[in-house]
This record gives C-alpha cells, sequence and structure tokens, in this order.
C-alpha cells in the first residue's frame, strides 16, 4: 500500500456526458489538455445518449494521456460481449482504459431484454459474475500467446490460451449461466483493465473488493464527504482506490454559482442529487479538492454545465492543485493502472510466471 | 414500371473486409504486422478512405475456432469487437462507411439497434450492420442463453429481429422526438422498449446481408441494403444478380433497391508476369505445410502429422461421420468418408501433392483477381458496364499494407476509365452508395 505522502498526490477524472455525441472530441481534449487523469462516460438510460464505450471508442485515439472509463451494466447484458468490448476499448485507446461497472435498477431495461426485473442482492451478485467473466476472459490469452513461429507454423501458441469455464455459483439468484472462452481477442494491453464500482455495490456480501480495483464514494453533502471516504477505506480495507464524487457548480461569466444552481434547476432537467454538490468559487472549491485528495485517491468532478465548469476548473482549479502538489502530473501514454496506482497484472492461468495473485487484478 | 427495370449505374465501389481471423491473411511475411494494434485499423481505414473506398467491414468473433478440440493454430486469429473498433474508427475518419457484422442470435434487439443507433449518430451517418445468423450450440456456451435456436428457425428469428430493429429506428417522429413504444412478442425472445436515439443523418444504419442460400436471398431481398456475396466471378455475379432483381421485385422493392457487393481477393502488379509470380507466394503464405495437414485433419478427425505435405493424401480412413473438428469455419456435416474418397481421386487424378490439393480447394480461385493493374482495371470495368455488381469487398491478404497498390494503382485506372468515385458523393454511408432514404413507416403507437 502506498504510503500517505504518496498518495497525497492524487487524481481527478471528470464526466463528460454533458458533451453529448457531437461535442466527444472537443470536450475530451480539453479535459486532457486541462490535466484531468480520466474521462468517464454514463450510460443510464436517457433520451438522446448514445453508448457510452461507443463514446469513450471515440475518444482513445484522439488522446495520448486521458483514461476514456465508461459505464457498462452488468445486468442486462452479455458478459462475454462486455469482456471483448472493454479488451478492444483498451487497444483502441493505448491501454487507457477502465470500466465502471454498474447494476442497472430498471424495470425498463429489463422489458427492453425480455428479461425479469432484478433488484435487491440479485444485483451485486449479476455484477460480481459480470466481473469475473471479464477478469477470465481478459486472462486467457497470456500476453505472449502470439508467437508468429514461422518454423512451426503456428501463430499462436495454444499452451497459452485458457478455457475460462465461468459458470454462475449456487446461491446465483437469476437464471444461471456459463461462459466457456477463451476471449476473442488477445489479452488486453493493461492485461487487466482496472474496474470500479459504487461504493454501495461493492463490500461484505455484495461483489467482493478483491474483484474492483477502486470505489465510488457519494455522501449527502461535501461535509459528509470525507467522513464518507474514512468509513469506506476502513470497510474495505486499503487495497481498493477510492474516488469521492461531486457535483460541481462554480461562479462563472460573472453569475454566481448558487444562481446558476437555481435557474439550473428550474428550466432544465431536476438534477439527480446522488452526489454531495458544490456550489461556489474555483478558489474555495481547490480548497475543498486540496483536503479530499487528502483523504481519497481521487475526485470525480460531474460539471453543472459541461463547457462552463471545465473552463474554470481548467484555468483556476487544476493548475492551482497542482501548484500545491495534490495533483500527481498526467503522464502521456501512461495506463489508466499508473493512475490508480496498480502493479503490474500478474495473469492468473498463467504458465510461465510466478504464483499468480488470488484476484488476478 | 421503370422501377421494375434494373438500370446498372456504370460505377463500381470498394469496400475493405478486415478479416482477422482464418488463411486469407498471411503473417509469415516480414511485412505483416500487428491484427489487433488500433494502427494496423487507421492505417488500412485511413488508406481505404484515401481511396474513396465506401466501407469499411469488421466481422465478428462469437468463439475461436477449434482444431481437433483446441484453439486453431496456424492462422490470424484475434480480434477486437466490431463496433468498439468501428467507433474509434470514426474518430480518425471522415466519409468511410463503418460496417459491424452482428449476429442475431446472440445479441438483443433493443440492444443492438440502440448501440448500431449510436454508432451511426457518433459517426455522423456512416454506421452499417452485416446481418449474420448462427444456431449452433457450441457458440452458445459464451453466452447466457447458450444454444437455442434450431437450424431452420435461423431466418425466422433473424428477419423477425431485422423487422424490430427497423421499428426501433422508425419510432422518433421528428429528429426530437417523441419516440414511440416498440413492443414484439416472439417465439424467442421479447422486446417492450421506448428507443432513446433519434434517427442519424442518414436515417438508419445502412443494412448489408451475406445469406447465400434460398431463404437468404429471399431475407436479403426483403431487409437489405446491400447483399455481400459470394459471387465475383463475372459470369457468375450477371446471373446472382438476375436473380436478387427478380426476388426484389418480388418483395415489392425496386430493381436497383438492392445492391451487391461480392467478397474479392485482389493480386495485383505492374505486369501481368510479376502478377503471378506474386500470387504463387502468397498462396504458399497462406497454405503452409502445416495448414495443408490441419486442412485434411479436420475431415478426417484424427492427426495427420506423420503425413508428407508434400506426398500424396492420407491412404488411412476417417475416424468420424461427419466433419465438425474445425469450428467456425464451413463444410460443417459433410460425409467425411466419401469426402476422402473423392478428394483421394481428384488428386490421383491431378497428380496433385496434398498441399497442392489443400491449395486447390481454399484459394478462392473465385474471388481472386489477378494481374496488372491495366488489366483488372479493364476487367472491372466491364462489371461496371453491365451492372454485373455494384462494388467489390476486398480482403486484404496483408495486415495492415495489402490497400496500398489498390489504393495508388488500380483506383487511378479505374478512375480513368470513369467508372470509379473520384469524390464521395456525400457525408453519409447511404449517400455515398447511392441508397434511398426510407420512408417511416405510419405504423400506429403500441402495436
Amino acid at each position: 500500500m502506498s504510503t500517505f505522502e504518496e498518495r497525497k498526490a492524487g487524481f481527478l477524472a471528470i464526466e463528460l456526458d454533458g458533451a453529448g455525441y457531437e461535442g466527444i472530441a472537443a470536450a475530451v481534449l480539453a479535459a486532457e489538455s486541462a490535466g484531468f487523469h480520466a474521462a468517464t462516460f454514463k450510460d443510464t438510460p436517457e433520451a438522446g445518449r448514445t453508448n457510452a464505450l461507443q463514446r469513450a471508442a471515440f475518444a482513445g485515439p484522439l488522446t495520448r494521456t486521458i483514461a476514456v472509463v465508461p459505464e457498462i451494466d452488468t445486468v442486462y447484458t452479455e458478459p462475454f460481449h462486455v469482456s471483448t468490448q472493454l479488451a478492444s476499448l483498451d487497444y483502441v485507446s493505448g491501454g487507457r482504459a477502465g470500466w465502471i461497472a454498474t447494476a442497472a435498477v430498471s424495470p425498463e431495461a429489463a422489458a427492453a431484454v425480455g428479461r425479469s426485473f432484478v433488484e435487491g442482492d440479485a444485483l451485486a451478485q449479476e455484477a460480481a459474475a459480470s466481473i469475473e467473466v471479464g477478469r477470465r476472459l481478459w486472462d486467457s490469452w497470456e500476453d505472449d500467446a502470439v508467437i508468429r513461429d514461422v518454423a512451426t507454423g503456428r501463430y499462436i501458441d495454444v499452451d497459452k490460451l485458457h478455457y475460462a469455464d465461468f459458470e454462475t455459483p449456487a446461491d446465483f439468484s437469476g437464471a444461471a449461466y456459463s461462459v466457456k472462452g477463451p476471449s476473442i481477442i488477445p489479452r488486453p494491453l493493461q492485461g487487466q483493465l482496472p474496474v470500479l464500482a459504487a461504493a454501495s455495490l461493492v463490500g461484505e456480501g455484495l461483489v467482493p473488493a478483491d474483484a474492483v480495483d477502486a470505489v465510488l464514494v457519494s455522501a449527502p453533502t461535501p461535509e459528509l464527504l470525507a467522513t464518507e471516504v474514512r468509513d469506506t477505506r476502513a470497510r474495505l480495507g486499503s487495497s481498493v482506490a477510492i474516488v469521492a464524487e461531486l457535483d460541481v457548480v462554480l461562479d462563472s461569466r460573472g453569475q454566481a454559482a448558487e444562481s446558476r444552481a437555481l435557474s439550473d434547476q428550474k428550466d432544465g432537467t431536476p438534477r439527480e442529487g446522488r452526489f454531495a454538490r458544490f456550489a461556489g468559487s474555483a478558489a474555495s472549491l481547490t480548497e475543498l479538492l486540496d483536503s479530499l485528495l487528502r483523504e481519497a485517491d481521487g475526485v470525480r468532478l460531474h460539471p453543472a454545465v459541461l463547457d462552463v465548469e471545465l473552463e474554470e476548473l481548467s484555468r483556476l482549479v487544476l493548475p492551482e492543485l497542482r501548484r500545491r502538489g495534490v495533483l500527481r502530473p498526467p503522464v502521456q501514454d501512461g495506463t489508466f493502472r499508473d493512475v490508480l496506482g496498480l502493479a503490474p497484472a500478474e495473469n492468473r492461468y498463467s504458465t510461465t510466471a510466478a504464483a499468480p495473485l488470488a484476484a488476478g487484478k | 414500371m421503370t422501377r421494375d427495370i434494373f438500370q446498372p449505374s456504370g460505377q463500381i465501389q470498394f469496400g475493405i473486409f478486415f478479416q482477422g481471423v482464418n488463411s486469407g491473411t498471411i503473417w509469415k511475411a516480414p511485412q505483416a504486422g500487428s491484427q489487433t494494434d488500433f494502427e494496423s485499423f487507421r492505417h488500412i481505414a485511413q488508406t481505404a478512405e484515401r481511396g474513396k473506398f465506401a466501407a469499411f467491414f469488421l466481422g465478428e468473433g462469437l468463439r475461436l475456432r477449434e482444431h481437433l478440440g483446441r484453439p486453431h493454430a496456424l492462422d490470424v486469429v484475434g480480434r477486437p469487437d466490431a463496433q468498439t473498433m468501428l467507433a474509434a474508427l470514426a474518430a480518425v475518419t471522415t466519409n468511410i462507411g463503418l460496417v459491424a457484422t452482428q449476429n442475431t442470435t446472440y445479441n438483443d434487439p433493443a440492444d443492438l439497434a440502440h448501440r448500431l443507433s449510436s454508432l451511426d449518430l457518433i459517426s455522423g451517418g456512416r454506421a452499417a450492420w452485416n446481418i449474420v445468423t448462427t444456431d449452433n450450440a457450441w457458440t452458445g456456451a459464451n453466452f447466457r442463453r447458450g444454444g437455442y435456436l434450431d437450424h431452420a428457425d435461423r431466418y425466422k428469428h433473424a428477419e423477425a429481429f431485422v423487422e424490430t430493429a427497423k421499428r426501433l429506428w422508425d419510432s422518433w417522429e421528428t429528429p426530437t422526438g417523441p419516440a414511440r413504444r416498440v413492443l414484439h412478442e416472439g417465439q424467442h425472445y421479447t422486446v417492450d422498449v421506448t428507443p432513446r436515439l433519434p434517427r442519424s443523418a442518414q436515417y438508419r444504419p445502412v443494412l448489408f446481408q451475406a445469406g447465400d442460400s434460398p431463404d437468404g436471398r429471399d431475407f436479403a431481398a426483403r431487409q437489405a441494403d446491400v447483399i455481400f456475396s459470394a459471387h465475383p466471378k463475372f459470369d457468375d455475379a450477371v446471373e446472382f444478380r438476375r436473380d436478387i432483381v427478380a426476388r426484389s421485385i418480388a418483395a415489392g422493392r425496386g430493381a436497383n433497391a438492392v445492391q451487391i457487393m461480392p467478397a474479392s481477393e485482389f493480386i495485383l502488379a505492374a505486369t501481368d508476369q510479376e502478377a503471378q509470380e506474386k500470387k504463387a507466394w502468397v498462396r504458399s503464405l497462406q497454405i503452409g505445410p502445416q495448414q495443408a495437414i490441419a486442412y485434411l485433419e479436420q475431415f478426417w478427425g484424427r492427426e495427420l502429422s506423420t503425413y508428407d505435405p508434400d506426398g500424396p493424401l492420407p491412404e488411412i480412413d476417417p475416424v468420424v461421420e461427419e466433419t465438425s473438428e474445425t469450428r467456425g469455419s464451413g463444410f460443417h456435416g459433410a460425409k467425411a468418408r466419401q469426402l476422402a474418397d473423392q478428394w483421394r481421386a481428384e488428386a490421383k487424378d491431378k497428380g496433385l501433392s496434398i498441399r497442392q490439393f489443400v491449395t486447390s480447394k481454399t484459394a478462392r480461385i473465385d474471388s481472386t483477381f489477378t494481374g496488372s493493374y491495366t488489366a483488372v482495371a479493364d476487367h472491372l470495368a466491364e462489371y461496371a458496364r453491365v451492372g454485373a455488381v455494384d462494388g467489390f469487398n476486398i480482403s486484404p491478404w496483408l495486415i495492415p499494407t495489402g490497400l496500398d497498390d489498390i489504393v495508388n494503382h488500380l483506383v487511378p485506372e479505374l478512375q480513368e476509365r470513369g467508372v470509379y468515385p473520384t469524390e464521395y458523393r456525400g457525408t453519409t454511408l447511404r449517400e455515398n452508395l447511392g441508397l434511398e432514404t426510407p420512408v417511416r413507416s405510419e405504423e400506429p403507437a403500441h402495436v
């Protein structure tokens, strides 16, 4: 585990949903040049919202530093497809992909694919199963499986390909299923993509903590957020990175954040209210982030109006945080694992390396 | 009625099919690059766009091919998810169509239609769906559903799937809504969804289909915009066109409603002589000694590694009743013993070794255009003149530089002959293919 001093230099992620599908390029480039470490892409059902994984894939070749991290549901999707899609995202982004694994609580999503509505404990079971399938398939090709050995005529070494042979556990509430493997795409560039999930989905009796690399922690107010981060760390242990969730409205263009927040609520759709909301000046946000980044490994910002907040963040907040040494410098051509401070991923099926890690992360 | 009379456009177009599996792609040559690095895909797609190609195709992998019970080791293998790769390519290209092969058996209609709409919007109206079906439980082992579909039901199922997808794409009244709810209750799945995405700049994704059986052809004639056919040879192509025109008219569509782009391979050089030499080299790398033995093993169902690839076909008999060992390729269910007898006789007659025989069986004789740039251009101009095809879907045998000579030398020859576009007509795939915009069905809400 990293020491407090090392951890103090944290990372910042930004949710880019506000860019829609026509503004992806401009938004992700602006976020990258502002120094954000990761861009996330929402996928909850909403009119006009395109597939998050595809938006992330579109952003991949346009950027070189920022990680691209889509939400993908685990309940009403095919784990085999999701695994392949994420591995592919890792290839098109040069190893900068991650996965926010979600568990949709949605009768509409169930009806759309003709499945029974899943709720309660079964949600975490679906998420845990999908994540396990994803991880096994990502390991199902060893790194050096493509040998291109002209002498023997072998393109791959079949001893370095492995069946995943996943089966849902006996106590699985939903319809049991199995996934054979191997993957149809070689091991992702990062070996294992970092997997993130809401902290409420992770822990004892839920998705096991060692199945994820980071959790997203939310609280009703910014004041409560630091406490929630500490509680979550105590609950899940130190092997899981903690990312605090924060809605942000800033004073901008002569308008106070509070009045912007009000007009936003009056005219637009009511805000979701899932996350602590900060409304105020860039300077006070800088102070808040400075203190949050001493507790959490990273903070994800949800800007009220992407263009407006991104401009203020880029001009006033990130430079000051960097000056204070609170923010890690972004690394060009680095991986998302690097951002999260994860060691190279061992392969659970490895025939050549030393003993693999239990969770294969 | 004129729409019942086929009018040749006098033009051909190209698509590129990045295969990612099988023996057609050579990997033993020093020039052969990565099959998975994004740079390989970027190079091919940008080269194709420089050559005004209409479309970039990707296949779909649902399970790795196997040989004698293990993954097949001798050919290129390992490929990305089609739509993920195409969304990334959308960011580095501007005009070329992006065609995702997607299965109706192991996808859900609402989810697949949403993702295709998504790709269509992200790419500014350049997405297409190459519709394929799978029916075997062996592939189903990777999916929640498992194997569930009988062979006989696959087109019925596929057509209900495609019609549901079209209703989903038709659901927005105007570009801003409102959407109508789509309900479908079928034998294999139910759908109840209000689509979330508007129509794209080309209305909806273009539909490609590759079925070749009578059922497959009728399905394409009813539903598809373009057929990705297996009939590139001139006489065969002309006959296939006649057949599809008749089926399109019978389906109540115009004679020109369904376009045809056969799968093809090009081996080109400055002179015919050099092209023939190049072809021999390409073939030797496509079917090496190990591939030749493995090819027979899938029909014999047993190891034949002690046989000399340069010797005669094995005298021992197959141990299986039916061939099925190399999954994910053709010839399932052929009667093995009968086939072996027939092949031994044929090889003996022609004096062919194992390797020569397998090369002749797999050489895509009918789909390869070999020759000088000018000779092949003259030949293709003839296709354009009579309207035998609307274009060719080219599988390059070399990644990532396999389109370079086509774009640098063949395309200009075709342009000089006035049979190939010199510019993209528009920004959407539908515009570039010259397809009509679909008319929104007046189906009432809550059908």
